[in-house]
């Protein structure tokens, strides 16, 4: 169950590999998490991460196998997960792909491949993810969205279209289920550095992924639905956003 | 096909439910049964997250509601049964509220052992097996309570009688719901002569002073509780205002109010608005008024005649007062450490003034003696009750602080009030849990009855 103070005692990580997710996950257990199950398309390859969580003091670290791509298999997939484990208290969405840009200018299949995992992927398990906690009479959903689908911009529009649909979609949703028990928590980061970022170079305002989990933290004790990090970033986004489009071109972002 | 249709049809409505505090609301199927019939009919085709009753929702945390599953509203369940006024010994059902009861009883010369507000049901006051004032004197609500009925998660009625049936009986009795939906109980009174009561407030300027004058003279008075501020910190760490009282005797009550003295028509004031900003109560403005507070006493006052709503329920006069805490809600911290542990108050005060924990009407009292409820609170110690708006991210790890303190020392955090502490810490502070557990098992072994609580704690 969730507590006064928006800790929890079981989350479900889809993307269980991702950076940002395993540095949630350790903020949530040192807040009495116990139960962590890492959903990802190699689940061989959580062990190293699943000791790292137990050694944190979670009790149950499991690997499930999943795969944003394969949406047929998602809601089998979500019933069995929320068989096997009880009560999920918080649904962590982190799988995504940052993806080739330039390759996606010209070849449909890479473009495609992005919007299939970030948005179709996400949309197509969130929806029994949402039957599911909708039962339960509780829980909260916590999606990774980015500063990149505030604003398309020239450098990695395809990865910000991915994420602006992801993006709409969840704050629709987070409105459909006032007054269920289920609320959604959208974040929206600036540059992290992570596998995903590995190897570029780091924009402004850069942060790192136990600065994201403790903005999440914080989300779920204050009951934000909309999480900015770092926190300038919401002020930074606002004058972006408004900026003419000729002028947006030529920034260097 | 909607996402509601998935649920199967179950009779009432969904509605979010949390307890008084506002916190960690969650979806439940809500009805309201209005005979026992019915009652027994509800749980029986509850659906499989169980069913716990709920009573008028006075519970700080999360115990009378049920995620994914029933919840029975028992207020409709109300009613004086049996009254044997010579005797002072009432039957009523579980669902009628003290407000109720007290309306009807004082203007007869009889009072009952109450919390800080009348709007609670006797149901209620059994589950968490209530304190008042005068715990010292009386015991807890429980205390007084001679037998009941329970129909439990296997759908049976049971005649519980204190005498003949104590495992049942000190189970349900501060068993948080768990074992069971009260249907009636049959209590003992207390005599009064008059609605009012005779107070002696005294200003206490340390902690101290406060521990030393309730220690010497506490046992004078029948109700005795202590105000502290917990923003005043070094020297003046601890002050307070102590409010103690008898009820008082028709004589003592002054010739122009002796025709009134069994009146009793408490009414609401005011109703706080519906929505306020979180963030309203903050350090700031809670010295501002914990100085106030202080500062309206006098250094003491004897021989006030006050009336018993004003003594025991200040906060009834604002209708829906927890709303001043804003969207977020509060969570209200009660522990209770034995005698000897008075440090421990001490540096949890320290700490909520040093880094400056908003906490308004901060409480003291010096429990007496506890009683066999195997989940009951009380044990002879000091308890501290606190209350805290949800708001900065690092309340969660002072709560846990504070937890492991009153660990050390034996001591425990009461469950009617509890919406965060840590399932493993149950078994510590309420070292009879197993013995509760065999008996809950006992009475419902497919844990047909659950809470919110019960799933969070691993009750
Ligand atoms: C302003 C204020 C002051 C308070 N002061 C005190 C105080 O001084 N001392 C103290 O001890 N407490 C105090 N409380 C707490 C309150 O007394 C308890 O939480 C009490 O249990 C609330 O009763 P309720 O009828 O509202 O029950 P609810 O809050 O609805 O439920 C509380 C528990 O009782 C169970 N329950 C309710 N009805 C039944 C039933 N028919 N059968 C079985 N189980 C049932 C529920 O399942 C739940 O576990 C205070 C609360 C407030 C808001
Ligand atoms: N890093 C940033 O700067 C940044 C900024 C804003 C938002 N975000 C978002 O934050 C989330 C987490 O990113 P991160 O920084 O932690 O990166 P990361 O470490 O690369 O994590 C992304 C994870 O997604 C998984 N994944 C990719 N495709 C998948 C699929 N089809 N099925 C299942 N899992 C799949 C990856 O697993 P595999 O090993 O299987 O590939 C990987 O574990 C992402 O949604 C990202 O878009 C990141």
């Amino acid at each position: 169950m969730n507590d006064a103070l928006g800790s929890v005692q079981s989350v479900l990580i889809l993307g269980g590999g991702s950076d940002i997710a395993l540095a949630t996950a350790k903020a949530l257990i040192a807040r009495r998490c116990r139960t962590v199950i890492l959903a990802g398309r190699d689940p061989e390859s959580f062990s190293g991460p699943a000791k790292e969580l137990r050694h944190a003091g979670a009790n149950t670290v499991e690997s499930v196998t999943f795969d944003a791509l394969d949406h047929s298999s998602h809601p089998a997939f979500i019933e069995s997960v929320f068989e096997r484990f009880g009560d999920i208290d918080l649904v962590l969405v982190a799988f995504g792909v940052l993806g080739d840009q330039d390759r996606a200018e010209v070849d449909p299949t890479e473009a495609l491949r992005i919007l299939d995992t970030n948005f179709l992927g996400a949309v197509s398990v969130l929806v029994p993810t949402t039957a599911a906690l909708h039962r339960q009479g509780h829980g909260t959903i916590v999606v990774l969205s980015s500063v990149a689908g505030e604003r398309a911009r020239r450098s990695n529009f395809v990865y910000g279209s991915s994420k602006a649909g992801l993006d709409a979609y969840c704050q629709g949703l987070g409105d459909s289920l006032v007054g269920t028990g289920v609320r959604v928590i959208v974040v929206r980061p600036g540059f992290v550095h992570s596998k995903m970022t590995d190897g570029l170079d780091a924009a402004p305002l850069a942060t790192d992924p136990e600065h994201v989990a403790g903005a999440i933290i914080s989300a779920l004790t204050r009951g934000t639905e909309i999480v900015w990090v770092p926190r300038q970033m919401r002020y930074v986004m606002s004058v972006l956003r408004h900026l003419p489009r000729a002028v947006f071109r030529r920034l260097p972002v | 096909m909607s996402r509601e249709s998935v649920i199967t049809e179950q009779p009432g409505d969904d509605v979010l439910l949390a307890g008084w505090g506002g916190t960690a609301p969650t979806r439940a199927r809500l009805a309201s049964p209005l005979t026992e019939a019915d009652a027994r009919q509800l749980l029986d085709r509850a659906p499989d997250r169980g069913a716990i009753a709920r009573g008028l929702g006075r519970a700080y945390g999360d115990a009378a509601q049920n995620a994914g599953g029933l919840v029975l509203d028992a207020t409709a369940l109300s009613g004086i049964i049996d009254a044997d006024l010579d005797r002072g010994i009432v039957t009523a059902r579980a669902g009628t509220s003290l407000d109720e009861l007290m309306r009807w009883l004082i203007p007869r010369g009889w009072f009952l052992v109450t919390p800080g507000t009348r709007f609670v049901t006797v149901g209620g006051a059994i589950a968490s097996d209530i304190h008042g004032k005068g715990h010292h004197v009386d015991g807890t609500f429980g205390n007084k309570v001679r037998s009941f009925r329970l129909l439990t998660g296997s759908g049976e009625v049971l005649d519980v009688d204190r005498e003949s049936s104590p495992e049942v009986f000190w189970a349900t009795t501060g068993g948080m719901g768990l074992t069971g939906v009260l249907l009636d109980a049959t209590f003992e009174l207390i005599p009064t002569e008059t609605r009012f009561i005779r107070v002696d407030e005294e200003r206490c300027p340390d902690l101290d002073a406060m521990f030393s004058a309730m220690e010497e003279s506490d046992s004078a008075y029948r109700y005795s509780v202590a105000w502290i501020d917990c923003g005043a910190t070094g020297k003046h760490l601890g002050r307070g205002i102590l409010g103690r009282g008898n009820h008082a005797t028709l004589d003592e009550v002054p010739k122009t109010k002796r025709s009134l003295a069994h009146r009793f028509d408490p009414h609401q004031l005011a109703v706080a608005p519906p929505i306020l900003p979180s963030g309203l109560i903050n350090a700031w403005t809670v010295k501002a008024f914990n100085e106030l507070w202080y500062r309206k006493t006098r250094v003491s006052h004897r021989d006030l005649i006050q009336d018993i709503g004003l003594f025991f329920h200040p906060l009834d006069m604002i209708d829906e007062w927890s709303r001043v805490y804003g969207s977020r809600g509060f969570v209200q911290y009660q522990f209770v450490v034995p005698f000897g542990a008075e440090d421990t108050v001490r540096r949890i005060i320290e700490i909520l003034g040093n880094e400056n924990w908003p906490s308004f009407l901060a409480v003291l009292k010096r429990f007496g003696a506890a009683n066999p409820g195997m989940l009951s609170f009380p044990m002879p110690g000091w308890t501290l009750t606190v209350d805290i708006p949800v708001g900065r991210a690092e309340l969660a790890r002072t709560f846990d602080r504070f937890d492991e303190m009153v660990l050390q020392v034996g001591g425990r955090v009461y469950l009617a009030k509890d919406a965060r502490t840590r399932p493993e810490n149950l078994g510590r502070m309420y070292p009879r849990l197993p013995e509760w557990r065999e008996v809950r098992h006992r009475l419902d072994p497919d844990h047909r009855i659950a809470s919110d609580l019960s799933r969070r704690l691993g009750l």
